[in-house]
């Protein structure tokens, strides 16, 4: 590969972004060019389920660089264009407009979709969260029903956005029930002693809990906008809006017929590398976790940057295992919440600093003498120092020989 | 160089403190982002470049002019 390769990075938002500003960083100043399916430049989306839907942010706040900096960066960005294919040998990416973009190195980035429900797609009144505009008609939806009094919201999905949104949601007076087949709220991945804490915070705040039932579809009111939401008990929720947060889905459907192997992601070396000269960086990227010993996939903000970072190294030929202790912070009612490492529900959860009853506490899980994560609730300080624990459990073995690495 | 921070949009991740501890800090209370130094030396430039870059809110801004 040339010093200073042709770079095309596919996707335009906070892993795309951080791609480019971490090539610049290590001195690249070749021609970079990305190619976005947004008409944005890059925005952020954590704020759409939090400031954004409360309103209490402008839409424009999200922008995560002014323009300046943006053209101060001196990439092409080809926005509102989705690439439609890559073929990985000659590194070129094909647009829908009809571009071919060919680089020395192709830099996948392009996230990934919300998962939706059966037969939701032709109904009024049901949304999805994942984009600016996303948001906009969520919040709009809201506010629209709020005021004849009678709008209710139901939330499907408790995982982290659904139990996040709903807070938000309940926060702005709109009548909010959340519903999902796990007993708490993010049992899944923090298990029983945290999600019951979550699910004590959100009844308190007045979020009607409808959980430990699955979601089987959605009623029509006959008009074509949901009436409800329908369990597999057999009993309808009443719903004018309804959110579907059941989880997302990394964005390959373009890479069809590539070659390349997808498999929930599109999969990587140790190296974030999926083929010669083809890199994937993002949510969209499932790569080998060396310090875990497995693939992994993360979809948090700051891996989309962490994650850039070694991938611009590695385009650069500075190649070293991408080992990070990933982590993922949510805002709920009044409880800021900060999670390092890869907790799961049935590893052993304690308090370790503070107590719940005080609303600010940091609980380690445990497995072994294993700390696989710790969770900070209104302690992101104490936290991020408990995390050195983490640390330990997430680095890559030793090179056998036992002589340090150079930094 | 001159560095501001957006407390508003600080989400408490100490990244920041992680990359450049000499220039940011982390209140106690609610971890929000403290700045120690809002034009640190040369030496610390580079660091402080890759701290608002890597900042998961983009709460850090530079300005490299001042
Ligand atoms: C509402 C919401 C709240 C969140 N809150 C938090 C939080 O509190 N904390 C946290 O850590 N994380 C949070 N996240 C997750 C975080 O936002 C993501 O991990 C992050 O955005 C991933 O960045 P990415 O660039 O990999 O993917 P994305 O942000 O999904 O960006 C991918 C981009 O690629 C584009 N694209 C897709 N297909 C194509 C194509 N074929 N051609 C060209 N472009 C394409 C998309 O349009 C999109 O702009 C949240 C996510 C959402 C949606
Ligand atoms: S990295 Fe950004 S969000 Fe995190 S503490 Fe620093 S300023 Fe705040």
């Amino acid at each position: 590969m040339s010093a200073t390769p042709r770079v095309v990075v596919v996707g335009a938002s906070a892993a795309g972004l951080a791609t480019v500003e971490a090539l610049r960083r290590k001195g690249h100043d070749g021609p970079v060019t990305v190619v976005g399916a947004e008409p944005y430049p890059p925005y952020d989306r954590p704020p759409l389920s939090k400031q954004v839907l409360a309103g209490s942010w402008p839409p424009e706040r999200t922008r995560l660089r002014t323009a300046e900096v943006l053209e101060g960066l001196g990439a092409e960005w080809v926005l509102g264009d989705p690439a439609t294919g890559l073929d990985p040998l000659s590194r070129t990416v094909a647009t829908a407009s009809g571009r071919a973009v060919g680089g020395d190195a192709v830099v996948v980035a392009t996230g990934a979709r919300p998962r939706t429900l059966p037969g939701q797609e032709p109904l009024t009144g049901v949304h999805v969260l994942r984009t600016l505009d996303e948001a906009a008609a969520l919040r709009a939806d809201l506010l629209d029903r709020g005021g004849n009094g009678r709008g209710r919201l139901v939330v499907v999905g408790e995982g982290v956005l659904g139990a996040e949104a709903a807070a938000t949601a309940c926060g702005l007076g709109v009548d909010t029930a959340l519903v999902g087949p796990q007993r708490v709220p993010m049992e899944a991945q923090l298990g029983p002693l945290v999600g019951g804490l979550l699910a004590e915070l959100h009844r308190g705040e007045g979020v009607r809990l409808r959980l430990g039932a699955a979601v089987s579809g959605l009623a029509d009111d006959g008009g074509g906008r949901v009436r409800g939401v329908l369990l597999d008990t057999g009993e309808e929720l009443p719903a004018d809006t309804v959110l579907v947060a059941v989880g997302a889905r990394p964005e390959t459907d373009w890479l069809e017929g590539s070659g390349l192997e997808v498999s929930d992601g599109l999969v990587c070396d140790a190296h974030c590398r999926a083929a010669e000269g083809v890199y994937a960086v993002g949510d969209v990227s499932r790569w080998y976790h060396e310090g875990l010993g497995r693939s992994v996939r993360l979809e948090n903000r700051t891996n989309a940057v962490e994650q850039a970072g070694a991938v611009a190294a590695a385009v650069l030929g500075d190649e070293r295992p991408y080992v990070p202790v990933p982590y993922l912070w949510t805002d709920q009612f009044g409880a800021k919440i900060q999670i390092h490492g890869l907790p799961s529900a049935s590893a052993e959860a304690e308090v370790v600093e503070g107590s719940p009853e005080d609303g600010r506490f940091v609980v380690r899980f445990r497995r072994g003498s294993r700390t696989e994560g710790v969770l900070g609730w209104n302690m992101p300080k104490q936290a991020r120092q408990w995390r050195r624990e983490v640390a330990e459990a997430f680095a890559a073995p030793s090179p056998v020989g036992g002589s340090p690495v150079a930094g | 160089m001159n560095i501001t921070v957006d407390e508003d949009k600080c989400c408490g991740a100490g990244q920041c403190v992680l990359i450049t501890p000499e220039v940011f800090d982390q209140r106690d209370e609610d971890g929000i982002v403290v700045l120690l130094d809002a034009a640190p030396g040369e030496e610390h430039h580079d660091a402080v470049r890759e701290s608002a870059q890597v900042c998961p809110a983009a709460a850090i801004t530079v300005d490299e002019d001042a």
